[in-house]
């Protein structure tokens, strides 16, 4: 099977770009793949606290780019799984020190041994966001039920368009179905209506969350919670599953909806 | 209690979508919402030297499907009363 390099990002942040990472990376390595998660986040760095690798960090990215280390020297291996690895950001350094010519060098290397590489996007339309866009086969926006996460998003789109990349996937991340049940917060139908690009996951308000990244142990690695299970199922349909969406908002209108607008 | 209501009322969503919708169309096209007004009475002008038509009837505005957009004008002629009375 070819390699995928697959880019999260989001435009706003705190939207969840760094948890469906987390989520995501866990999910396909508890299928078997092989995994490698990258934090394109440089100054702000973060996927190795919420993936709890945060103890075991030597090199970072920027030292593989500059040649200080080997790639291999700079990977965490999370010991979960057996195939799951962290490149960690670099803490302190500038942001133009990884370029997008850097950052597809680097995922070119990793296609020899990854069957996803998963790059966490930092907030924003700059440098950090180019960089994580280059290499990318498929990016999937995480965009919140709400005003400017929409809006957002919507630039984000734009900007792929005109980068001539394939057309993104969208996550809608902490739904409140109380909330949309009594039309206070804009469904899932609604945000296809505005950004009319496909969606590939839904994940509702969780607490649970906070919980999980108090730990470091992402909630994809069991099926216990709503979100965690949500999880699972994006991952699923990235291998190719068709998996329905859960139950999350009365009615299920929009299983159907989905089912009819583009068959699965 | 109008105020109130619209602060506080029910069904904001509905409010969000239609905001929404409006702020993308002009996102998308890259021009500000105010602009289109201005759009409209030059377009009016340019019309207006050529053909009668009724300044108050024009109706300019984006259309959205899918992911594109088009502009979409509804330009009537002024109902000539001599016209009529022949
Ligand atoms: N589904 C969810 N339910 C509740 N809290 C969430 C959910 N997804 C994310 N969060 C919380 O939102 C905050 C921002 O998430 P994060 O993944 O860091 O966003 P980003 O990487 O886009 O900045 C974190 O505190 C996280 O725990
Ligand atoms: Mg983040």
């Amino acid at each position: 099977m070819p390699s995928n390099v697959l880019t999260v990002t989001s435009g706003k942040g705190g939207v969840g770009k760094t948890t469906t990472v987390a989520n995501i990376a866990v999910a396909l390595a508890s299928e078997g793949k092989k995994v490698v998660c990258i934090d394109g986040d440089i100054g702000l760095r973060n996927l190795d606290v919420i993936l709890g690798l945060e103890n075991r960090i030597v090199y970072d990215i920027v030292d593989i780019v500059e040649g200080r280390c080997r790639t291999r020297q700079a990977m965490i291996r999370d010991k979960r799984f057996p195939e799951l690895f962290l490149i960690p950001a670099a803490q302190t350094r500038d942001k133009n020190a990884v370029s997008p010519s850097d950052m597809i060098r680097l995922c070119e290397e990793l296609k020899a041994e990854f069957d996803w590489i998963i790059i966490d996007s930092p907030a924003g339309i700059e440098r950090g966001f180019k960089n994580s866009i280059a290499p990318s086969d498929i990016v999937i926006i995480v965009t919140n039920p709400e005003m400017s996460a929409v809006r957002d998003a919507d630039r984000v789109v734009g900007l792929l368009e005109a980068e001539e990349k394939k057309p993104p996937y969208l996550i809608i991340n902490r739904l409140k179905p109380e909330l949309v049940k009594r039309g206070d917060m804009l469904s899932v139908a609604d945000v296809y209506d505005l950004l009319h690009i496909e969606v590939i996951g839904i994940v509702p308000e969780d607490e649970n969350t906070v919980i999980a990244s108090n730990k470091g142990i992402p909630l994809a690695i069991e099926a216990k919670t709503k979100s965690g299970q949500a999880y699972r199922n994006i991952a699923k349909r990235l291998v190719g599953e068709q998996v329905p969406f859960m139950n999350l908002e009365s009615g299920s209108l929009w299983n159907k909806l989905i089912h009819l607008g583009r068959g699965g | 209690m109008g105020l109130f209501s619209s602060f506080f009322g029910k069904k904001s969503a509905s409010n969000a979508k239609e905001r929404l919708k409006l702020v993308l169309i002009h996102d998308r096209v890259n021009m500000n919402n105010g602009t289109l007004e201005l759009l409209k009475d030059e377009i009016i002008a340019v019309i207006s030297k050529h053909l009668d038509i009724d300044p108050n009837m024009v109706k300019i505005d984006f259309e959205t499907q899918g992911r594109s957009q088009k502009l979409v004008a509804d330009i009537p002629f002024r109902s000539s009363p001599t016209k009529k009375n022949r």
